[in-house]
């Protein structure tokens, strides 16, 4: 076979592409695959062949007032981390890309949190938390109010994790903000001062509309973390009280490998990753006709 | 008018230790185009920048008509900059850039869209409104810039250097519609930059500057006629005026290593005597002048650098038109009043006069032949 010029090209990038191909496919689509076809089975008792039961799975999932509450509740952390975290990022990088005495060290203590694994942050956390003798409470206590039991507690559990989530996604996303905010030229803000601009008109009308390529990646970034990372839960509080911390994630590992339910966590596995295709889907095209790519 | 008079007095700018801009001083008439013109460094645009409020300066005042505006903001100095790199917001449109400040400063709608209309009709941006700056030429950018610095109706406009980024035809057009602009709208102009070209075609006063400190201050015509000192006669004029050490002779000043030609009087020796390649004569060996030889020469088409040396020095001669002269023994004569003599502190000796070439036709009217050897 005689190998044109154009099919030798296109083999040579073929081969360049094949080792990030099977790399991609032995640990991303192929086990994506198996989890879609094992969530339409049910596996059969004592050695008999699983059955294919279609989305049946999938009905008795919906029907399970637990996966509603373990859903609503990874919706509430979302929307209480993702804009939070963001606004936070966006302030403190503005905060430290001003002139300021000290603002290597500034930056680096922002950072901090980010640098410290999810399971030490946690750590450090359940002693702020912890109910009689944690840092919150004594604070608390020497105002003279009666203390809280931070995780312990199922109406106060949630809002408690959010807030160590919180702390240490900000850090992280500060970091984008403020590279990006080195990348917009000094003279706009001259330009602007010249006109007798105020700086917050200026932050709206400018800073903010350049900035967007980098939330847009900071969000889609926020909304993954939101669902991906659960490590805090498993020194905080283990998805309990009452399922009040429990996360979709966490639930999938319960499911998978507590309860030995590889189906359900198959399944459930499945809806995340639906939600989060859709949703990321909808951001870049909504968002991205807004954004101002340089 | 007079609210757009600019005094600056004793105004200094240190950073550290050193002087970026060392007590300078000077008044700006109202109407006036004024260069400031200097080598990289010199404190052209950090001058700028302290009128403009930019930068705040460390000593001295700035007064702009009647007002101390030492320490105001720049929204509160009435005026506006045309930055080197356009300074235009990229997620904006041409139109939206323009209108930027009549925004900030919450001037009606209606105001804006017919100030916006005049003045995209003045800089000729009528049909590139809608785009983003991404989508427009050079050319096209620096006009968005000067728009939207005439839109704010200001009477003072500054300008730091902007012209460099364009190519050179680009440049040699919007020097001639920039100036065009500034006498119609009757601005008050203060331009920096390094390129003697542009301070010469557009400037009604050009303020020449070194080492943060004014070294001249006068019409294009003056810096080039009467150059106050060697730095200012090398920086204005190309290719640039030569410049001669003089040691002592028999009976006056001599070039270094040409002893056999007197050109100034004895008291200029160790000084420097400049003459611009333009007012030098090439005229053939036999004839009185200063004897010297070509080495090579550039043509340029118009006319033909020659390249000649004259005891251990070179000088550049300035010839109309094409000529072969490399290797050729010749010699130089220029007129008295063309040449320029320098002190040893390299300042302009208004006390001596250089002296007069003899001539074998000195008496002669005759047409002039520059650079040709025939009759």
């Amino acid at each position: 076979m005689a190998l044109t010029a154009h099919h030798k090209m296109q083999m040579y990038g073929a081969l360049l592409l094949l080792p990030a191909a099977v790399l991609l496919a032995a640990f991303a689509y192929l086990p994506t695959i198996t989890t879609v076809i094992q969530s339409l089975f049910l596996p059969g008792f004592r050695g008999a062949p699983s059955e294919f039961v279609g989305l049946e799975n999938y009905r008795f999932l919906f029907d399970d007032a637990k996966f509603w509450k373990v859903a609503r509740n990874n919706l509430i952390y979302a929307l209480g981390t993702i804009p939070a975290s963001i606004a936070l990022a966006l302030g403190m990088a503005l905060f430290v890309n001003g002139k300021l005495p000290g603002r290597g060290l500034v930056r680096m203590a922002y950072f901090t949190p980010t640098i410290l694994p999810m399971i030490a942050a946690a750590n450090i956390w359940m002693f702020f938390y912890a109910p009689q003798i944690g840092l919150f409470n004594k604070l608390l206590g020497a105002l003279g109010f009666s203390g809280v039991n931070w995780l312990g507690d199922p109406s106060v559990a949630l809002g408690s994790v959010i807030v160590m989530s919180v702390w240490k996604e900000a850090g992280f996303f500060m970091i984008f903000y403020l590279a990006a905010l080195q990348g917009i030229p000094p003279e706009l803000k001259e330009a602007s001062d010249l006109e007798g601009t105020s700086r917050w008109s200026f932050f709206w009308r400018v800073t903010f509309p350049l900035l967007m390529p980098t939330t847009l990646f900071v969000l889609i970034n926020a909304l993954i973390n939101a669902v991906r990372v659960v490590d805090h839960l498993f020194i905080l509080t283990k998805g309990g009280p009452n399922n009040a911390t429990k996360l979709l994630l966490y639930y999938v590992y319960e499911n998978a490998f507590s309860f030995f339910d590889r189906t359900t966590a198959a399944t459930i596995t499945v809806v995340i990753l639906l939600v989060l295709a859709v949703v990321a889907t909808l951001k870049f095209t909504i968002l991205d006709r807004r954004t101002h790519y340089q | 008018m007079s609210q757009s008079r600019i005094r600056l007095e004793r105004v200094t700018k240190r950073w550290g230790a050193t002087a970026a801009v060392d007590e300078i001083s000077f008044d700006v008439t109202p109407g006036q185009f004024v260069i400031l013109l200097g080598p990289s460094g010199c404190g052209k645009s950090t001058t700028l920048r302290m009128i403009a409020g930019l930068e705040e300066a460390s000593g001295g005042q700035i007064h702009i008509g009647e007002r101390d505006v030492t320490r105001l903001p720049p929204g509160d100095r009435g005026l506006s900059m045309v930055f080197q790199s356009y300074a235009l917001f990229p997620h904006l449109s041409v139109a939206d850039n323009i209108v930027f400040g009549l925004r900030s400063r919450k001037v009606p709608k209606a105001e804006q869209r017919e100030r916006l209309a005049k003045v995209a009709e003045l800089v000729d941006l009528t049909d590139y409104l809608n785009r983003k700056p991404a989508q427009l030429s050079g050319g096209q950018r620096q006009r968005v810039a000067l728009a939207r610095s005439i839109i704010s109706e200001h009477p003072i406009c500054l300008m730091d250097e902007p012209l460099s980024n364009l190519d050179a035809r680009l440049r040699s057009d919007m020097r001639r519609e920039i100036k065009a602009l500034q006498s119609r709208l009757n601005m008050t102009v203060i331009y920096v930059t390094h390129d003697q070209v542009e301070a010469m075609s557009m400037g009604d006063r050009v303020i020449l500057m070194q080492h943060g400190r004014i070294v001249q201050d006068g019409s294009p015509d003056e810096l080039y006629n009467q150059p106050a000192s060697a730095f200012a006669a090398s920086f204005i004029g190309s290719p640039a005026m030569n410049l001669l050490p003089l040691v002592q002779g028999d009976q006056g000043a001599v070039i270094d290593g040409e002893p056999t030609t007197t050109v100034a009087p004895l008291e200029a020796a160790g000084g420097q005597l400049g003459i611009r390649p333009e007012d030098i004569e090439l005229r053939p060996a036999s004839e009185p002048g200063v004897p010297a030889t070509v080495l090579s020469e550039e043509y340029l088409g118009a006319d033909t650098i020659a390249h000649v040396a004259v005891g251990t020095h070179t000088l550049r001669v300035r010839l109309s038109g094409k000529h072969a002269l490399t290797g050729q023994a010749c010699c130089l004569h220029w007129a008295a009043e063309s040449a320029h003599l320098f002190g040893t502190d390299g300042l302009r000796r208004h006390d001596l006069t250089p002296v007069q070439l003899l001539s074998a036709h000195r008496s002669i009217p005759r047409p002039p032949f520059v650079g040709s050897f025939q009759h």
